[in-house]
């Protein structure tokens, strides 16, 4: 039977769909809106919605009060540094799990994953214990190899799915021609992958950017990023509702655009394999 | 130089043994066709002479020289695959180029290179493209031109035509057989297809569950087999086998006969049958007529022109000469 898609059907899938994304998308639209109020106005009750003095003072009192940029550079280096060394060791990885796997290969992806449902704080000591008798507290580099090795599970198993969808004579084709591993590596399996590294490069940079525990518990100030930017605002001096959601907007902002832009890599890199 | 001896080489996948230990040699410039039913080991033992499978007993030489451990790339040999698995990110000119670029070879003797094989196989208004942009017959071009450059020792290929239009596919095989007189380079050919291997082959290696039954040129394995697998395998339509009484008379277990080495006639003959499907192909007709002898009806090759329907009676007259004979255990009597 032709489903008959009416109308009234249509209307009420639209009114859902619409009541749901924007639920989901009101407290980032609130934090935005927010951000352009005065302090008084953003606690004020009932709240104004769109009415109000529109303001930048709060841009310019957060950038004065705490170095906007230098956060900034700590994100981008810590999200993107994290992430290139992510791949640089899951590509070898991932490879020989698709292509040469062993009777427990399986068992070995399960237990990285597992590795994910542990929760951090469980091994916040030890590591703050490693971290500063090997000096890394408050260095990038520190927040570099935490943050690769937290992400290492999903990046690996992200390309593991990609490499499982490339036909192995074709790395077999490239062996019978002679190229070494390295060779085959680099000419074949990437550029045929590149897709799916793409994106999963794309998620780890969001995820990377957005890790909160690690990076607030193992800075201070010199490697500081955008998160331990929005966490200074919420002092116990008094919450500044305004302020915050300022550095907040500042924070995101590059995340949102770039992902904005990249949705449909992402969507794409997401839902490989599911479909053919 | 391409000569490749397989010495007591024999393959487990853990506990199962698929190629219990075999020898076979096979000649510098030989055109070998191994053939066999689905399952059979043919493609795993290409694989284990390409090197992409691990040898669990046994050693393989190459030009007499122990290959057992070198790795694929450094054997010499080029494959085509039965997917053609070229790499799609490349254009046409780079997917032949590539062995060749991996021998860090000079850009202008690549470009030369490339050129001489893209005219061989008439690639060269192609060679921009990507394999995507192609038709299944020039992709199983480029994968032959990426063999070609690298002047292999010898070529693999895993049933390279199976996956063409049965047009098409007569024309490869003509192409693969016009580059072989070309070429006069060692080919190993895996195919289920007993066509392909009739027609292309110097020495034909009929294997069964990993073991050979028989190796021989075809017109020996057609006149001789050496049992009834590869005489039932070995030949289109197959082979008529009749067991019992019959066979007896001839003093074997079984008696075989070939389609078209039996005489058919309307009014008189040995064996007394009725007409069943016909199939005609226009030069010949394929009658299959039922009688006594077996359960199977028994397939009769006819001049194209045949007078003979469905449930006519007619006698059935093999060529004795042409009769094969097999004891119990399916081997040839001779």
């Amino acid at each position: 039977m032709a489903r008959n898609v009416t109308t009234t059907r249509k209307a009420t899938v639209t009114v859902v769909a619409w009541t749901i994304g924007i639920a989901i998308f009101f407290p980032i639209l609130w934090t935005i809106l927010t951000s352009f109020k005065t302090e008084a106005e953003a606690i004020a009750s009932p709240p104004s919605f769109l009415i109000f003095d529109w303001t930048l003072e709060n841009y310019a009192t957060v950038q004065e009060r705490s170095n906007y940029f230098r956060h900034f550079m700590n994100s981008v280096i810590i999200s993107g540094g994290s992430t290139v060394l992510g791949l640089i060791i899951a590509i070898p990885a991932a490879w020989s799990m698709a292509f040469v796997p062993t009777k427990n290969t399986k068992n070995v992806l399960m237990w990285m994953l597992s590795t994910k449902m542990l929760p951090p704080v469980g091994v916040l000591i030890p590591i703050y214990l490693i971290f500063r008798d090997m000096g890394l507290l408050d260095t990038r580099t520190g927040l570099v190899i935490v943050l690769t090795l937290i992400n290492l599970p999903i990046i690996i198993w992200m390309l593991y799915t990609y490499f499982r969808e490339i036909p192995g004579e074709i790395l077999e084709a490239a062996r019978m021609d002679g190229a070494t591993l390295r060779s085959e590596i680099i000419y074949v399996l990437t550029p045929m992958a590149v897709p799916g590294i793409a994106s999963t490069l794309l998620l780890n940079i969001i995820l990377a950017w957005n890790e909160a525990f690690w990076t607030l518990n193992l800075t201070a100030a010199k490697a500081a990023p955008l998160t331990a930017f929005i966490a200074s605002y919420s002092s116990p001096e008094g919450l500044f509702y305004a302020k915050l959601s300022a550095a907040s907007t500042m924070a995101i902002a590059p995340i949102l655009i770039m992902g904005w832009f990249s949705q449909k890599q992402l969507v794409r890199g997401l839902t490989f394999g599911a479909v053919k | 130089m391409g000569q490749i001896t397989l010495n007591k080489v024999s393959k487990s996948f853990g506990e199962v043994e698929v190629i219990p230990p075999l020898d076979l040699t096979i000649e510098d410039g030989e055109f070998v066709v191994f053939v066999g039913p689905s399952g059979c080991g043919k493609s795993t033992l290409l694989r284990l002479i390409a090197g992409l499978e691990d040898i669990t007993s046994g050693h393989v030489d190459i030009d007499g020289a122990n290959a057992t451990n070198v790795p694929p790339a450094k054997r010499g040999l080029a494959m085509v695959f039965q997917s053609y698995a070229l790499y799609p990110h490349m254009s046409v000119k780079k997917n032949i180029a590539f062995p060749l670029r991996m021998a860090k070879l000079g850009k202008a003797e690549q470009d030369a290179k490339v050129k001489a094989a893209a005219d061989v196989l008439n690639l060269t208004d192609y060679l921009e493209r990507k394999p995507g942009q192609l038709s299944g017959g020039q992709r199983q071009r480029v994968a032959i031109g990426r063999a070609i450059v690298r002047e292999p020792a010898a070529f693999l290929f895993d049933e390279p035509l199976s996956n063409l239009d049965a047009a098409l596919r007569v024309n490869m095989r003509l192409e693969i057989s016009e580059l072989h007189q070309t070429l006069k380079t060692t080919m190993i050919y895996v195919t289920h297809d007993q066509v392909e291997a009739m027609t292309m082959a110097d020495k034909i290696v009929v294997l069964q569950a990993g073991v050979i039954e028989q190796v021989g040129s075809p017109m020996e394995l057609y006149h001789a087999p050496r049992n009834r697998f590869v005489a039932g395998f070995i030949g289109s339509p197959k082979m008529n086998f009749v067991e019992g009484a019959e066979a007896a008379k001839h003093s074997a277990h079984a008696i075989g006969f070939r389609p078209e080495h039996v005489a058919i006639s309307a009014e008189n003959g040995l064996w007394a049958g009725t007409v069943g499907v016909s199939e005609h192909l226009g030069s010949d007709t394929f009658l299959h007529v039922q009688t006594d002898l077996s359960s199977v009806p028994l397939t009769v090759r006819a001049p194209g022109e045949v007078e003979m329907h469905y449930g006519d009676k007619v006698f059935l007259t093999p060529d004795m000469d042409k009769l094969h004979r097999f004891d119990a255990k399916g081997l040839r009597i001779a």
